[in-house]
């Protein structure tokens, strides 16, 4: 017995999870022909056919893989022309590599060579199913980035658009977004709600978070569920409770209504973020402050508030996203003089079905994606600072 | 006794109406509306040269005609209303009359009479199906079909019953998750002359024949809910033919150059229009009032046509409708109330459907759900 385990397969091995995958990537060409059952067969029978042939009668990777690629590319095109194209150049690309990666046993090349069939399943089963996770997860929001350069008012690839012909793309989308009123005043609410909300949601947040951490409150758990309650209510509740409250006050579709309820709903998120980063604050630091006669509010803002700022930032983004966000309860306390992105987003998708929210999309999903790279640095940043991590 | 009560009330009438040129009118409004091309060719149409007559007034729209009632409802709950004119469907405004959240009015009082001197109420004639309603527009659910789909050597579908013909016109058709108008399509269908169609929809046979009717396409429809699906699903070619609001068919087939074809046959009419919530301030109502004489007199009607296709409720407006502002193309025959377009047409019965609707609709939820 060596330790050599990467040893040839056999075929018998080999076809039936090539076909397992076939049937798969069948099924979504199938499905698309509106015809699935036929496309798991074809897709099934094609690829195990191809792992015999490849690797019992004519086994020469290089050559194979080759001919692979350029087979399904060959086929692609022939049914569906240029897009077929790219999608059969992508399953020959994966199928050429796959049969011979199965089929030589290079998949055991990073696993511990004691592992055994079992083992090696599962731990490719968790790979997998993280993948499809990962892919519909994605998908969806990478099929709008195109749509929103649709030439066209609907949400519909038009065979310009799969043809790759420039006609068929356009930036109007874009255009009305930046220059329709209704789009820039409802860009402006959200732009003048969001900070107020962030703000308020940072501060109160940051102070409930730091009394909450402290030994001599009464109550904190009880305290601690109420704050954080407005993430657990389902948010229609929160919302029914709120335009009726707020009428009565008179705050209901004002624009400090809107930025009290918002911050509400971001309270908690600061005061979890802040919460966590305060695990790690050593409270003798205070003391030592304190011991060297700084006040309080001293003490806060020159120890404290720079080694917990991390958290703090993070808190204040999520809290953020959370107004700039938010639909349901701004339909609710808002009116029409506070509509918000979200909410024109609605209507418009409601009422008329037109690409524009698409590119407002593509740019809020922009937006998101930065805030939260923001965020991803600042953790590690703060990591760093702890010396808890070699980054 | 009589006498003196009707003193009393045009007194209190004439004083109301002094009373409210000598206040300040509110320098705002919010009006409801539906959004998309609707709302766009009533703020081109009316509410800009209101508000260029009228400077230093302010309107700002809410697209919540679709849920307005239940909104009406929670605001008279929450006893702060912040709608001042509200745009819905005839049923709606019946329902909300009758439940005392919308304002009655005097339509002769209030509106401006045609200029030929006609009243109001008779310009308007029967499309005031309610003393708080202000009808707007006369706009029908009908058929689009999707001319590059139809069969070779097949005449492309004509009448509504071509909906129901699978064998013949064989693709999905795009229906409304509602009875209303499907209910009468399909006994139509069936052999039921039009004139006796809610007769037989009062009985349990009539119902259950309808559903049967419709059971033939099920699988073959998809089920919309607003009306902007039914244009979106034919340009996708998701659907060969589907039902949505007439103006949505244009907009698709003119301004946005789609391959599709209207069907006019059974085009089923409905209405449109103001109602204005009760409770308002003095100064808002005064406000609302001077804007509704303008919005809905003969000249502003008309010019709302200009920019989608439906027809004007005056009779005094239907001569002045004129072309498409953009596109410059005569608006009168995409009217659903031009004469070739209403060779035949489906008039649906509101009182009916107010009586039935709730049984009506939870047959067709069940059957739905089969």
């Amino acid at each position: 017995m060596t330790l050599t385990i990467i040893e040839p397969k056999p075929v018998s091995f080999v076809a039936p999870v090539v076909a397992v995958a076939g049937a798969f990537c069948g099924l979504l060409v199938g499905t698309a022909h509106d015809n699935p059952l036929l496309g798991v067969a074809i897709g099934a029978v094609l690829t195990a056919v191809l792992a015999f042939v490849w690797l019992s009668v004519f086994r020469n990777e290089r050559a194979a893989r080759w001919l692979t690629f350029l087979g399904f590319g060959a086929v692609g095109f022939a049914y569906a022309g240029v897009p077929g194209v790219v999608i059969g150049l992508a399953f020959g690309a994966f199928f050429g590599w796959f049969i011979f990666w199965l089929g030589e046993g290079r998949y055991r090349a990073k696993l511990p060579p004691y592992s055994t069939g079992m083992q090696v399943f599962l731990h490719f089963l968790f790979r997998v199913l993280c993948g499809a996770i990962f892919i519909f997860l994605i998908t969806p929001i990478l099929v709008v980035m195109p749509l929103s350069f649709n030439a066209e008012n609907f949400f519909t690839f038009t065979p310009e658009m799969l043809r790759f012909d420039p006609e068929g793309y356009s930036l109007k989308h874009y255009r009305d977004f930046f220059t329709n009123s209704d789009w820039q005043q409802a860009m402006w609410n959200s732009l003048s709600i969001a900070p107020m909300a962030t703000i308020l949601s940072v501060g109160f947040g940051t102070l409930a978070a730091i009394g909450l951490s402290s030994e001599h409150v009464p109550f904190r758990r009880a305290i601690m569920a109420v704050l954080i309650s407005p993430m657990i209510v389902p948010l229609i509740i929160s919302a029914a409770g709120m335009y009726f409250f707020y009428s009565r006050l008179g705050l209901q579709g004002t624009y400090w209504g809107v930025v009290l309820a918002h911050a509400a709903l971001g309270i908690p998120f600061v005061i979890i973020t802040v919460t966590a980063t305060l695990v790690g604050f050593d409270r003798s630091l205070t003391r030592a402050a304190a011991n060297m006669g700084a006040n309080p509010v001293t003490t806060f803002f020159r120890v404290q508030m720079p080694l917990i700022l991390p958290g703090v930032i993070s808190g204040g983004l999520f809290a953020f996203i959370t107004s700039f966000d938010e639909v349901v309860v701004v339909l609710f306390v808002g009116s029409a003089g506070q509509k918000t992105l979200p909410w024109q987003m609605f209507i418009g998708l409601r009422e008329q079905i037109s690409p524009t929210i698409l590119a407002v999309a593509t740019i809020l999903v922009v937006i998101s994606i930065a805030l939260l790279t923001t965020v991803e640095l600042l953790r590690r940043r703060s990591e760093r600072l702890r010396g808890m991590s070699p980054g | 006794m009589t006498f003196k009560t009707t003193l009393l009330a045009s007194t209190a009438l004439t004083v109301a109406a002094v009373s409210a040129q000598a206040q300040d009118m509110a320098n705002s409004m919010t009006l409801v509306s539906w959004g998309g091309a609707y709302q766009n060719s009533q703020q081109k149409a009316y509410v800009e040269p209101y508000l260029a007559a009228n400077p230093g007034v302010t309107a700002t729209w809410d697209e919540s005609s679709a849920e307005a009632v239940a909104k009406m409802r929670a605001m008279n709950e929450a006893g702060n209303v912040t709608w001042d004119l509200v745009d819905v469907v005839a049923s709606d405004a019946m329902r909300l009359c009758d439940e005392g959240l919308a304002m009655e009015l005097d339509h002769d009082e209030i509106l401006a009479p045609a200029p030929d001197g006609t009243d109001a109420s008779d310009d308007f004639g029967d499309l005031i199906v309610s003393d708080c309603f202000i009808p707007q527009i006369v706009y029908s659910t009908t058929f689009g079909y999707r001319t590059d789909m139809v069969p070779d050597g097949v005449e492309p579908p004509s009448t509504v019953c071509d909906v129901f013909d699978l064998e013949t016109y064989p693709g999905k058709r795009s229906l409304q998750k509602r009875p209303i108008d499907n209910m009468e399509w399909a006994l139509y269908c069936d052999g039921v002359a039009k004139d006796e169609l809610y007769d037989v929809l009062s009985t349990d046979e009539g119902v259950n024949r309808a559903l049967a009717k419709l059971d033939s396409i099920k699988d073959q429809v998809v089920w919309w809910t607003a009306g902007a699906e039914t244009p979106q699903l034919l340009a996708d070619g998701e659907v060969f033919m589907g039902s949505t609001y007439n103006g949505r068919l244009f907009s698709a087939i003119a301004e946005q150059d789609q391959p599709i074809e209207m069907m006019w046959d059974m085009q089923s009419f409905d209405l449109d229009g103001w109602v204005i919530p009760a409770g308002l301030p003095e100064d808002r109502l005064a406000r609302v009032l001077d804007f509704l004489k303008f919005a809905t007199d003969t000249q502003r009607l008309a010019d709302q046509a200009a920019y989608i296709s439906y027809g004007p409720a005056r009779q005094s407006s239907a001569p002045l409708v004129g072309q498409h502002a953009e596109l410059g193309i005569d608006m009168a025959p995409h009217m659903p109330t031009d004469p070739a377009n209403a060779e035949n047409t489906h008039l649906y019965d509101y009182e009916w459907w107010a009586d039935n609707r709730d049984d009506l609709d939870a047959k067709f939820q069940a059957w739905l759900a089969n």
